[in-house]
């Protein structure tokens, strides 16, 4: 970069020596990392409930077999926008809320690298899931074709096509911002002695993601525009009679989807892997091993995609090469599930509700991993694909995975935001209510699934009956429990008073800064005291 | 790579304008599509959007010339800048080789497939009886009726020659401009963004051309598809960096940009080279292949 040493002298104070404005202004207007980061953390918690509600919907409809509450047409928008709005409304955000938080806590920073565009980021999330929600109350109804938005079937959505296709465009403006932002952050706003090996891995793990984000959103918004052109331009990119093909589509929509499913995790395990040492009062066993092994699964998700398509057809060579790619993921996967474990081998263990959290991650993810081998395996994915099985698998990764790793985050993270110890009894009856339920809900799917029962209908043959009613009643016991959440965050600040290490085993440098962390950290560069040195 | 001021991070105060730029999405997005389904209101809509935002972009630009010319920007805003712009453009990057990877799928699976390849055979003779594979095609259902391709040779060639040729304007202007020749600086950057528009021009009387005497459409099955899409695409990212350009170009009359401090003429200068190297990308793969 270039050397030159320009005077900074009115530009230091720029914005450094006052608190925040006063009204609305301080929230639409901010360039604090820590107030955007808490709406980025509100509005994923909003989507949470939202998009949690419309499943709700879907589980009392499938309680029993019959039709009953909704029509068909009304329970298809409901898988469709209960995917949206978790995939995109509330597990990404959620991530990039804990990053915005937590990152330049962690590596010494004043704020993000591009602040304003960290604000621009945010504020385009409430239009882009107006617009989205709003499709509920449009002729034809909300988007019914299901999350992956494939064509032909897309192409029969009504009103609502256009604006589902350029609420996913806003979407993945948004999230290419946050990325850029994230890179840059981490690149370039270290404090002088943090190498890079010498970053916690939230933050590496974060570096990883934002790298996917950025090369995978652009193929998505390439995917959905070809969607909007051949249903009003006349192209022909998925019309066999026009040379195209709807098989493309899918394609270059799981060439975004498979890392976009990394994405939701990745961060998953930086949060898990900074909170497993604090409670085991360990160093994280083999961190650079770990680096290693997030970089090498975002690049094996790259060339995997097409596990997705087993059925569409495809040369065999094909189904080989991915079917093997797709193993080789659970190589670096096992890597880091091994380093949990090593971490808390004969470590001094206390089970916080973080620590509960995290336990309860690395065990069920697991589960979602072997679920997810079974699927790579193209013959027997035959028999799996488009079954509940696929939907066990991806709730048990996407469930007691990402979510509880960002509820595990939620937790670690609360006393160093508000200055206070949240309610523990509150937090661990929130925990082992979510981690029962979770399991009530959607570990008897993977039967469903095995003896044939399809995904993405709403009716079913009545030899399901028995498993579907137990997935219904853990599925509302689920939705109740994160009521639990909610009385957390309503008493977050009746707590007593948190130190800044708050946790005994805590280390790096977000424990240095007071709790609550004060509006501006680090306005000089500080002389840091790295994460993990505590131990050594 | 980490570079930092001795004393003090600078971190900017506040600013409006990214909630105006989402006020401006909110009516653009709502805008196209209430207009595509029909909506006549939409239309309007949607240019309201466009002027807000493009009110948010003069605006937010403008306070961040501002700020920079004010010396506010220490070398770490630099740096962030930069490397913002490189990742930005690195989106740009699989934004298009989304189009891309349609064409190469286009021509080398979907369509010999079509035509029976593969272990397609039945696929040919019960539903595309007697298509047979070639690349140009608009289908077997000959999508959009006949058409002719567009030759390589002609305009296309000039349109390569004259990017080309201001990619290497632009590196001149840089090189003037780090040693201080100014006079120089301003003559080539002209001559740049004038290359960069006379392009777009040339490339609307093709596309003229094309819908007028070569039923060539972007309703001209796979092949018109991907035609325009990739080269409509292209010639929106050359208007826009030509416009950006021009920007510079009165920066520089204005006296902006010192031979070690000018981060937004090199920005724009990556991203000329960026459109360039997708145009050598379209020629060969478009138009010659
Ligand atoms: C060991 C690692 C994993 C393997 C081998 C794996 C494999 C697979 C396979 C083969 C499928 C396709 C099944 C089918 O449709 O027939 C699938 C679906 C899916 N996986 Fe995974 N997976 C893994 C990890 C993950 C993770 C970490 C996530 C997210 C956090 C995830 C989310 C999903 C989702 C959302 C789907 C379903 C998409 C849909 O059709 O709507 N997977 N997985
Ligand atoms: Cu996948």
């Amino acid at each position: 970069m270039t050397a030159t040493t320009v005077d900074t002298h009115a530009a230091d104070h720029d914005d450094h020596d006052h608190g925040p404005t006063k009204g609305i202004g301080r929230w639409l207007f901010s360039t604090n990392h820590k107030d955007i980061g808490t709406m980025y953390l509100v509005f994923s918690l909003l989507m949470f409930f939202i998009g949690g509600s419309m499943a709700m919907v879907i589980r009392s409809e499938l309680a029993i077999p019959g039709l009953q509450f909704v029509h068909p047409e009304f329970f298809n928008s409901m898988t469709t926008m209960h995917a949206l709005i978790m995939v995109f409304g509330a597990v990404m955000p959620a991530f990039v809320g804990l990053a915005n938080w937590m990152i330049p806590l962690m590596i010494g920073a004043p704020d993000m690298a591009l602040p304003r565009m960290n604000n621009w980021s945010f504020w385009i999330l409430p239009i882009a899931f107006g617009i989205l929600l709003s499709t509920l109350f449009m002729p034809g109804g909300a988007p019914a074709g299901g999350w992956t938005m494939y064509p032909p079937l897309i192409l029969q959505t009504g009103d609502a096509f256009p604006f589902l296709i350029f609420s996913v465009h806003l979407m993945g403006l948004s999230s290419i911002m946050g990325a850029i932002n994230v890179i840059v952050t981490i690149i370039n706003m270290r404090a002088p002695d943090m190498t890079l090996l010498k970053m916690p891995m939230f933050v590496w793990t974060w570096l990883i993601t934002a790298y996917l984000l950025i090369a995978v959103m652009p193929v998505l918004a390439g995917a959905v525009t070809m969607l909007l052109t051949d249903q009003f331009f006349g192209t022909s990119f998925f019309l066999a009679a026009g040379g195209g093909d709807p098989v493309m589509f899918q394609h270059i929509f799981w060439f975004f989807g498979h890392p976009e499913v990394y994405i939701m995790i990745l961060p998953a395990f930086g949060v898990v892997s900074e909170i497993i040492p604090t409670f085991a009062r360990k160093k994280l066993f083999g961190h650079d091993s770990m680096v290693y092994a997030a970089s090498c699964i975002a690049f094996l998700s790259f060339i995997v995609w097409a596990h997705h398509m087993f059925t569409v057809g495809m040369p065999l060579t094909g189904q080989l090469f991915f079917m093997f790619a797709t193993m080789l993921i659970a190589v670096p996967t096992g890597v880091k599930i091994f380093n949990w474990v090593a971490t808390m081998w004969r470590g001094s263990m206390t089970f916080e509700t973080p620590m509960l959290f995290s336990l309860a991650f690395v065990f069920l993810f697991t589960i979602g991993g072997f679920s997810g081998l079974m699927l790579a395996i193209q013959p027997a994915d035959v028999q799996y694909h488009d079954t509940y099985f696929v939907v066990a698998h991806f709730h048990y990764v996407l469930v007691p995975g990402s979510v509880f790793a960002i509820m595990a985050g939620a937790y670690y993270w609360l006393p160093k935001w508000t200055g206070h110890m949240y309610n523990e009894t509150l937090g661990k009856l929130h925990f082992w209510m979510s981690t029962i339920f979770v399991n009530l809900t959607f570990f008897p799917q993977h039967f469903l699934g095995l003896a044939g029962m399809p995904r993405r209908i709403p009716d079913y043959s009545v030899q399901f009956a028995d498993f579907n009613l137990v997935s219904s009643v853990g599925a509302i016991g689920f939705g109740l429990s994160q009521l639990i959440f909610v009385a957390v965050l309503l008493t977050a600040k009746k707590g007593a008073k948190a130190t800044d290490r708050v946790w005994e085993g805590s280390h790096g440098l977000e424990w240095t800064v007071p709790s609550p962390a004060p509006w501006h950290t680090f306005t000089t560069p500080p002389k840091a005291r790295i994460a993990n040195e505590s131990f050594e | 790579m980490t570079t930092h001021s001795d004393e003090h991070y600078y971190v900017p105060h506040g600013s409006h304008w990214p909630a105006v730029g989402s006020l401006g999405l909110l009516f653009l997005m709502v805008g196209v599509s209430s207009w595509l389904n029909g909506a006549g209101a939409g239309f309007y809509i949607m240019l309201t959007g466009l002027a807000i935002i493009i009110f948010m972009v003069t605006g937010w630009f403008g306070a961040v010339i501002g700020e920079s010319q004010g010396g506010l920007y220490n070398a770490q805003v630099d740096a962030s800048f930069r490397q913002g712009m490189f990742w930005f453009i690195f989106s740009e990057v699989m934004f298009f080789a989304a189009f891309f990877g349609a064409l190469f799928y286009a021509r080398n699976m979907a369509i010999p497939w079509l035509g029976g390849e593969s272990n397609n055979f039945f696929t040919n003779l019960l539903l595309w009886e007697g298509f047979e594979s070639t690349w140009p095609t608009n289908g077997p259902g000959n999508i959009g009726g006949d058409y002719e391709v567009m030759p390589p040779l002609g305009l296309p060639l000039i349109n390569t020659a004259l990017l080309l040729t201001s990619s290497i304007t632009v590196t001149i202007a840089h090189h003037a401009l780090i040693a201080g020749r100014r006079t120089q600086l301003s003559i080539f950057l002209a001559a740049t963004f004038l290359l960069g528009f006379v392009f777009v021009y040339l490339q609307g009387v093709e596309y003229v051309h094309a819908y007028q005497d070569l039923n060539l459409t972007l309703s001209s099955g796979i092949y018109g598809s991907t035609f325009f899409m990739l080269t409509g695409f292209h010639g929106m990212h050359v208007t826009i960096g030509a416009i950006m350009l021009t920007i510079i170009f009165f920066r520089v009359i204005k006296g902006h940009f010192t031979p070690d401090k000018h981060f937004a003429f090199e920005a724009v200068a990556w991203y000329w080279h960026f459109v360039d190297v997708v145009w050598i990308g379209l020629y060969v793969f478009v138009y010659w292949m």
